[in-house]
C-alpha cells in the first residue's frame, strides 16, 4: 500500500512539474529545488544538482531523466515510470486538446497571420538561446569545430542527427583523452 | 503497423537526444518532415504552439507530430517511445552507477556533446529564421521587411527586459494577427 502510495505522490509532483514547466526544460531546475529539496527534503541540494547532471549527460530529455531518476529512487522501477507518466500526462492532455483545435482553425486568415508573428518571436528566442548556449558549451578551439561541423552538416548536407550525435561523442572521446595525456 | 512505426522512430529520436529538448530537433524535422509525416510549415507551427504550452519541447513535439500522425494513440505511442530510453537507461544507472557522469570517458564525451549541441539547435535556429524573415511564398527570396522589423524589435526587447519567453510569443502573435492578419 504504501508502495502504491508513493507512487501516486509522485505521479502528483511530477503532473504539476510539468504542467508549470512552458519554453523547455531548462526552467524546471529552480522548480525541483524548491519541490524536492526545500519543501519536500527528500533530497539535499548537491544530490539533486548530481541527478540533474546525471541527467544531462545520458540520452534524453533532461526533464524526463531527472524525472525517472528521482522517482526510481523514491520508489523503485513502478516510481521512475510514474514519475514519467506524471511528467509527461500535462503535455499530452494539453496537446492533444490544441491540436484538434487548430486543425479546425489554422486556415482563417486571422491564425496565420498570428503564427508568423509567433514564428518570428520564436526565430528570437531559438537564437538568443543558441548565443547562451554557445557561450557556456563551446570552450576550445575543438568544441568551435565540432559546433560548426554538426550546423553545416545538418544544413548543407542533410545528414542525419545521429550521425552527428554519434561521431561528435566519439570524437571527444579520443581528442580530450589525448590531450588530458599530453598535459 | 503504424504505431510500431511511431514507437520505433521516437525511440531511436529519444536515444539520440542530448544535452536538451531543443537539440532534438534536427533529428524530429528529419524523421517527421522528411519523412513525409508532416509538412516543413506544419513543423514551424508545431514548434511555435510546443513552445508556448505546458510541458518539455521535446515532449510536447513528440506528441503533436503523434498526434497530427495517428490520432491519440499515435500521440500516447510517440511520446512512450521518446521517453523509453530515458527510462531503461536512467533505471540501469540510478541502479548500478550513480557515478557514471563523472566517469573519464562521459566527461570526455559530454564536453564535446555539449559543443555539437548547440551547432544542431543552431540548425533549428536557422531554419526556423530562413523561414520568418523571408517571403512566404515559395522561391521568394526577399526579406520580408515587417518580420524583420518584428524580430529586431521582439529582439531589442528581449535583451534589455528579459523576463518570460512565452512573453514574447504572444506579442508575436498579437503583432502577427494586426501585421498579416
Amino acid at each position: 500500500m504504501m508502495y502504491i502510495k508513493r507512487c501516486f505522490i509522485l505521479f502528483k509532483l511530477f503532473f504539476r512539474l510539468g504542467l508549470f514547466t512552458i519554453g523547455g526544460g531548462y526552467v524546471i531546475l529552480p522548480m525541483l529545488q524548491r519541490e524536492l529539496v526545500e519543501r519536500l527534503k527528500w533530497i539535499d541540494e548537491k544530490q539533486l544538482l548530481n541527478i540533474y547532471a546525471i541527467g544531462q549527460s545520458t540520452p534524453g530529455i533532461i526533464a524526463i531523466n531527472t524525472a525517472t531518476f528521482i522517482g526510481y529512487q523514491r520508489a523503485g522501477a513502478l516510481g521512475g515510470i510514474s514519475a514519467t507518466l506524471g511528467m509527461v500526462s500535462p503535455s499530452l492532455i494539453i496537446i492533444m486538446i490544441i491540436a484538434a483545435f487548430f486543425r479546425h482553425f489554422k486556415d482563417y486568415p486571422i491564425v496565420q497571420g498570428a503564427f508568423v508573428g509567433i514564428r518570428v518571436a520564436v526565430a528570437m528566442l531559438l537564437l538568443i538561446t543558441v548565443v547562451r548556449m554557445f557561450k557556456k558549451g563551446v570552450t576550445d578551439t575543438f568544441g568551435c569545430f565540432l559546433c560548426a561541423g554538426a550546423f553545416l552538416a545538418l544544413t548543407l548536407f542533410n545528414i542525419s542527427a545521429i550521425w552527428i550525435v554519434t561521431a561528435s561523442g566519439l570524437l571527444g572521446i579520443v581528442y580530450y583523452r589525448r590531450k588530458e595525456q599530453g598535459e | 503497423m503504424i504505431y510500431l512505426e511511431l514507437f520505433f522512430c521516437f525511440f531511436l529520436i529519444g536515444l539520440f537526444t542530448i544535452g536538451g529538448g531543443l537539440a532534438a530537433l534536427p533529428l524530429l524535422q528529419q524523421t517527421a518532415v522528411d519523412g513525409g509525416w508532416i509538412t516543413q510549415a506544419e513543423f514551424y507551427d508545431m514548434l511555435a504552439i510546443s513552445q508556448s504550452t505546458p510541458g518539455p519541447i521535446g515532449i510536447n513535439m513528440a506528441t503533436y507530430i503523434g498526434f497530427d500522425h495517428a490520432s491519440i494513440l499515435g500521440a500516447m505511442t510517440a511520446t512512450a517511445g521518446m521517453v523509453t530510453p530515458s527510462i531503461i537507461i536512467i533505471m540501469l544507472i540510478a541502479h548500478f552507477m550513480k557515478n557514471f557522469d563523472k566517469t573519464p570517458i562521459v566527461k570526455r564525451a559530454m564536453h564535446a556533446l555539449r559543443a555539437s549541441a548547440v551547432g544542431l539547435i543552431a540548425t533549428a535556429a536557422y531554419f526556423v529564421l530562413a523561414a520568418s524573415l523571408f517571403h512566404v511564398n515559395g522561391g521568394d527570396t526577399r526579406f520580408n521587411v515587417p518580420a524583420v522589423l518584428l524580430f529586431v524589435v521582439l529582439g531589442l526587447a528581449y535583451v534589455k527586459f528579459k523576463g518570460h519567453p512565452i512573453f514574447y510569443i504572444l506579442a508575436g502573435g498579437v503583432a502577427g494577427v494586426f501585421l498579416w492578419g
